[in-house]
């Protein structure tokens, strides 16, 4: 017997199913293209505020770090709304900032937590975009999370202000139209120190590399290797040293039977300061080796993370992006507003925050706009001066910044616990420059969301 | 290879393994007593090392006097800061009793550390005695994070170093006293202090189970806790005793750590995971087998950290652990010193 009638329902059949998944998947996967349809680029703000996402690590072991970011940002903040005594605004060569807000908005914000963890950064960057409208991320304290969290700047259509990012590959092989680095890098850090090591150890030394085992243990390795070995050291042995590495007594004890003597800790965080320290407590500090004193060198160089060190740090050298102690007029003028507001000088990484905060809004007023593309087409190739470490560049070709680099060595006499290291050299930007194409990689176009 | 370097790394498994002895010593002592898998163990580490970190700052507590002479970094006068100590016993005795918190944290840490010991046990530990060990692991893995956060937000995530005294930096030329030439087996004094520390500790423990009324009783409840009941002992007592010894031989393994390694909130589970590894190749519940395996493994560790072993099988330093305990299960499945019966349906 037939029916006439027709069922209720469509039947479910595989052809339908499978347009209905491939509808859901496309829907599911592209939240931001639907939700700025009516906008003319991701999360254009509308209103009379403007949200940027800080995402930084507030749990783990770059806490503290993320925390003084967080402190950088705040006071970006105050200032970019008139308020406090305006910060490096005042220095900065750009004049286009008002301390009105950005274009007239008064700037808000948002805060996420990276766990220094590629996935969780990720997920809180993109929180921020999706449910609180963030028209900019910043922060983070490893080069994981930046070349993470800059993937998905660039895939969602917002620009990405790199916090304390060291990786060549952020701004080389990983680099994206969204995304722009103020920090400087393992690079950049070799062709700083090279000369000095030189100067004082001599061009006759051979050194022997521990290597965090992870992508910016690489990149610094390779960066000293290259530097070194152009003025004539000889790498005896590259040993690579698992991140989760606590003790390193069994790494670092046949060092000094190896016939190297320099020992050069490609390390960061605990991992500096544990390694550190086994050297020093294994005597290498005052060992003698090929007729030499025996020397330690520790690439990047990170304040807050030297105090963990304690007295093991003096006398050794490393680089770092800035230090409190610069007496240029920018630099004072940070260290003035954050000191008086917290207590206490601000960190390397506070100050690529706050600059970075600045140099978007800046960019901001001088686009005229928010847009991520317009934004971006102002920051590729602006020269600035005025926010620590001079002359600055930010390259249009990888959207790196080139400026000069500094090289410190940890205090002999601290007179306080902050004054942990003395700068020995302010390195020319000109000398660590080098050639956008060498670490590879493509910029692609920008996206607008 | 040669000989030197085998030596040196034999030294360097000797500090390596009794951090993991003195840990998976409780570990085991706690699981052999009340049959409790206590994943806080190595959070009792940890708080062991911020002992010493809270004696040092409390040793250092300053008063504060402006030097005009001299400016911060804001241009102000410099404040100088002075401990109270040695203002109360002048600077040289002052400077000394700082510079010696580390042995001075273990008395601090003793009784601290058996009153945290108890108040874990008798707080929130019996209350899963009956529990299935799923719900033991899972209660103690919590509160192991709570504690370890609780010391973030109060010493922040960073390191704080804790120096060793004065006396005991440095390092001993270990090759001269065997015939080597200088400077080829080097080996800190603090490692040696830290080896002779644990070797006495762990004595004391076995001394205490093995020769004391109190020791007896507990180890006839490790074998029998029915039984020793019936016998009108209060064994629950005895062994909220041993948890907190078991906490106390952490508290110290961690107070004595401090110049080794400066510590911040996530060493113990840094260690956590190994010592497990080394209380089950020990043996469940032998605390013989959870120093021997302490030992071995630390030694085992240090040899794959060699330059020659890694290029020869690269990796093997992260996993050389785990490998030698499945090697050493597969061929004694209870462990080096496992008893029949314990931990097994």
């Amino acid at each position: 017997m037939s029916s006439n009638k027709k069922p209720l329902h469509t039947p479910l059949t595989r052809r339908s199913m499978l347009k209905a998944s491939a509808a859901t998947a496309a829907i599911g996967s592209a939240p931001i293209i639907f939700s700025s349809k009516a906008y003319a680029y991701a999360n254009e703000p509308k209103g009379s505020d403007v949200v940027l996402g800080f995402n930084v690590p507030q749990t783990g072991a770059y806490a503290d770090e993320g925390a003084d970011e967080l402190r950088a940002y705040e006071l970006a903040v105050e200032h970019l709304n008139g308020g406090g005594d305006g910060g490096m605004m005042s220095t900065f060569s750009s004049k286009a900032l008002k301390g009105n807000g950005i274009l007239g908005r008064k700037v808000g914000y948002v805060t996420g937590d990276t766990q220094t963890k590629p996935d969780a950064a990720r997920a809180s960057a993109k929180s921020m975009i999706e449910k609180d409208g963030a028209i900019m991320i910043t922060g983070g304290s490893s080069s994981g999370v930046a070349v993470a969290v800059q993937g998905l700047c660039q895939e969602v259509g917002v620009i990405f202000m790199a916090g304390l990012t060291h990786s060549n590959d952020t701004t080389g092989k990983d680099k994206k139209a969204n995304g722009f680095r103020h920090f400087f890098n393992s690079y950049m850090s070799g062709a700083a120190l090279a000369p000095i090591l030189g100067e004082n150890y001599g061009t006759d030394r051979r050194a022997y590399h521990l290597t965090a085992d992870y992508n910016w243990g690489y990149t610094t390795e390779e960066a000293v290797r290259t530097s070194t070995e152009a003025m004539g050291w000889e790498t005896v042995a590259a040993v690579k040293t698992p991140l989760t590495q606590t003790d390193f007594s069994s790494y670092v004890a046949p060092v000094q039977a190896s016939g190297a003597d320099v020992l050069v800790l490609n390390h960061y965080g605990a991992n500096m300061v544990n390694s550190l320290t086994s050297a020093v407590q294994f005597g290498l500090r005052n060992a003698q080796a090929n007729g030499k004193n025996f020397e330690i060198v520790v690439p990047l160089y990170s304040r807050l993370m030297a105090k963990g060190a304690g007295e093991n740090v003096k006398g050794i050298f490393g680089s770092t992006n800035w230090h409190w102690s610069l007496q240029d007029e920018g630099s004072q003028a940070f260290v003035k507003s954050f000191g008086e507001k917290y207590g206490f000088p601000p960190s390397q990484a506070a100050h690529t925050c706050y600059v970075q905060t600045l140099l978007y809004a800046d960019a901001c007023e001088r686009a005229g706009t928010h847009n991520p593309c317009g934004v971006a087409e102002a920051l590729e190739g602006f020269e600035f001066d005025g926010l620590g470490n001079g002359k600055t560049l930010y390259r249009a070709e990888d959207h790196q910044c080139f400026k000069d680099v500094l090289v410190v060595k940890g205090k002999e006499n601290p007179t306080s616990e902050f004054d942990l290291l003395e700068i020995v050299e302010v390195t020319p930007a000109s000398k660590v420059t080098y050639d956008a194409k060498i670490f590879g990689g493509e910029l692609g176009t920008c996206n607008a969301g | 290879m040669e000989l030197s370097a085998f030596l040196l790394q034999v030294l360097n498994g000797l500090d390596k393994g009794s951090a993991y002895a003195l840990i998976a010593l409780g570990l085991t002592l706690i699981f052999g007593t009340l049959g409790v898998v206590n994943f806080a163990h190595g959070a009792l580490f940890m708080i062991g090392a911020f002992c010493a970190v809270t004696l040092q700052k409390i040793l250092t507590h300053s008063f504060i006097t402006l030097d005009e002479t001299k400016t911060d970094f804001l241009g102000k006068p410099l404040k100088v800061k002075t401990p109270y100590v040695e203002e109360w016993f002048g600077q040289v005795a002052g400077q000394a009793i700082i510079d010696w918190a580390v042995p001075l944290a273990i008395l601090f840490a003793i009784p601290v550390m058996l009153l945290i010991g108890f108040a874990m046990e008798r707080g929130l530990i019996k209350h899963f005695y009956k529990r299935p060990h799923a719900d033991q692991i899972l209660v103690t893995f919590g509160l192991a994070i709570v504690l370890q956060e609780i010391i973030k937000a109060y010493f922040g995530a960073n390191q704080i170093p804790v120096p060793a005294p004065e006396a005991f930096i440095g390092s001993l030329d270990f090759g001269t006293l065997i015939g080597f030439d200088p400077g080829v087996i080097i080996y800190p004094y603090w490692r040696v202090v830290y080896f002779i520390f644990a070797m006495i500790i762990i004595a004391a423990v076995f001394a205490f189970l093995q020769f004391t009324t109190f020791g007896m009783v507990v180890r006839a409840g490790m074998a029998d806790r029915e039984t020793v009941g019936l016998l009108g002992i209060d064994i629950d007592k005895r062994f909220t005793i041993m948890f907190g010894i078991a906490a106390a031989v952490a508290g110290l393994a961690g107070v004595m750590y401090t110049p080794i390694n400066p510590p911040n909130y996530h060493m113990g589970m840094d260690f956590l995971v190994i010592s497990f590894v080394v209380v089950v190749v020990g043996g469940m519940g032998s605390l013989g087998g959870a120093v021997l395996a302490g030992f071995i493994l630390g030694i085992l560790e240090s040899f794959a950290s060699m330059r020659e072993v890694i290029e020869f099988i690269p990796g093997i330093n992260q996993v050389v652990i785990y490998l030698a305990a499945i090697v050493i299960l597969l061929a004694r499945p209870r462990g080096l010193l496992g008893r029949k019966g314990v931990m097994e349906s």
